[in-house]
């Protein structure tokens, strides 16, 4: 069964906010690790609070991971460091996703 | 020259080599948080525990001094990066609000400046650093937000950011837990939270070092009217808290804290509740200037200038 793996690189401080606004779209869970890299923001390399980044990702239906997404760029792409990709997953519970 | 020998600011002086030579130098990052915290905690009992030992009722005065500091510098600051041409009004006001914030470690290192002069301070200024840390974020949020028609903006989620993140509970909590037991029932604590300050000051001082450094690559990206703003805009506020200080009749100590309070800048609090208040400004500036050009300044220059400061004043005056 197919599902969609979103996955979304952005700063620790939105942590939060994405947790509560992901599982309202729709996901129906998810898991954090904490993150260092470089980008169009600069070296984020987690050397101070403001500077530590999030890999967040959850495994949705395609309807959420697509609500998702959009709800991303049109809320966060502007203003903060983030970046978010899906990929197509085989997983063998779909109804756990 | 003397006061550059204090091991608190040589630690903060080898964090900055350690930095700058690219040395593999970190503390663990739970370290870290584990010193902010108990550096928090101790500063807010140490205040607590002076506050149940002395007289509230000569605080309001000072107390009034700080909130108008805390709601006059962001205006100005605010006022000199506009008229520079060189920031948007979200910026601006970004940056305003870290300097009508302050920092609690550039509090810290002036308390331990003049327990190693000697010089008395009064028992209140760890309420006047609390009370200080709110109206200069508060005002610049309203600076940024002026220009723009509608609000969007969570108040609820700012002030929860504000009042809930651990610097303010940890202050204002410790000062309630050192209030209610005063000084005779701490029954041992003190070893912990008072005889040990300085060093692990000296320590967290030390990674303040490194992570100061490691803005300095940002320096040449802000421009120089930003680094010489950290510098004048500090020496300014300072010399405005001088003066209210003597005005509302602060000791030579405690007019030194004040002026320390309103120069410090804030890369905490303020940058956090700037993160969700004003997204659009950049936080490359505001942390940059506040960390990378005015925290190292306060600590290394500004401090003992604030100081000489109060000693003219006040000798000038009484």
């Amino acid at each position: 069964m197919n599902r969609q793996l979103v996955t979304i690189v952005t700063e620790a401080a939105l942590e939060r906010r994405l947790i509560e606004e992901v599982k309202r779209l729709g996901a129906k869970g998810y898991t954090i690790v904490k993150a260092s890299g470089e980008g169009a923001r600069g070296v984020r390399e987690a050397a101070w609070e403001h500077s530590k980044n999030i890999r967040m990702e959850t495994i949705c239906r395609p309807e959420v991971a697509d609500a998702i997404m959009e709800h991303l760029s049109s809320k966060y792409y502007e203003h903060y460091a983030m970046v978010a990709w899906t990929t197509d997953v085989e997983v063998l519970r779909p109804d756990k996703f | 020259m003397e006061n550059l020998l204090d091991p608190v600011i040589l630690f903060f002086v080898l964090g900055l080599v350690a930095g700058v030579s690219g040395s593999d130098l970190r503390l663990p990052e739970s370290l870290y948080e584990t010193l902010s915290i108990y550096l928090l905690a101790s500063i807010g009992l140490k205040g607590g525990v002076e506050l149940a030992n002395g007289d509230p009722g000569g605080m309001i005065l000072p107390l009034l001094a700080s909130i108008g500091l805390g709601m006059l510098i962001p205006p100005i600051a605010f006022a000199v990066l506009r008229a520079s041409k060189r920031f948007g009004r979200a910026d601006a006001a970004a940056i305003a609000a870290h300097y009508g914030s302050v920092s609690v470690v550039t509090f810290a290192v002036a308390m331990t400046f003049l327990d190693r002069l000697g010089v008395p301070y009064e028992e209140y200024v760890t309420t006047l650093l609390v009370i200080m840390e709110i109206p200069g974020i508060a005002v610049g949020v309203v600076i940024a937000r002026l220009g723009k028609e509608k609000g969007g903006l969570a108040l609820g989620r700012l002030a929860h950011e504000v009042f809930f993140g651990k610097s303010i509970l940890l202050l204002v909590g410790g000062m309630a837990v050192g209030y209610l037991v005063g000084p005779d029932r701490l029954g041992g604590v003190e070893i912990l939270f008072f005889d040990l300050f300085r060093g692990a000051l000296a320590f967290f001082l030390l990674e303040m070092g490194i992570v100061t450094a490691r803005r300095l690559a940002d320096l040449r990206s802000v421009g120089a009217f930003l680094v010489a703003f950290g510098i004048a805009m500090p020496l300014f506020s300072g010399f405005l808290g001088v003066l209210a200080g003597a005005l509302v009749g602060l000791s030579v100590g405690g007019t030194t804290i004040l002026a320390t309070l309103a120069a410090s800048a804030s890369y905490i609090a303020a940058t956090a509740a700037m993160r969700v208040a004003v997204p659009e400004a950049n936080p490359t500036l505001y942390l940059t200037a506040s960390l990378g050009v005015t925290f190292p300044f306060n600590i290394v220059v500004g401090i003992p200038v604030y100081y000489h400061m109060a000693l003219w004043i006040l000798g000038a005056v009484g």
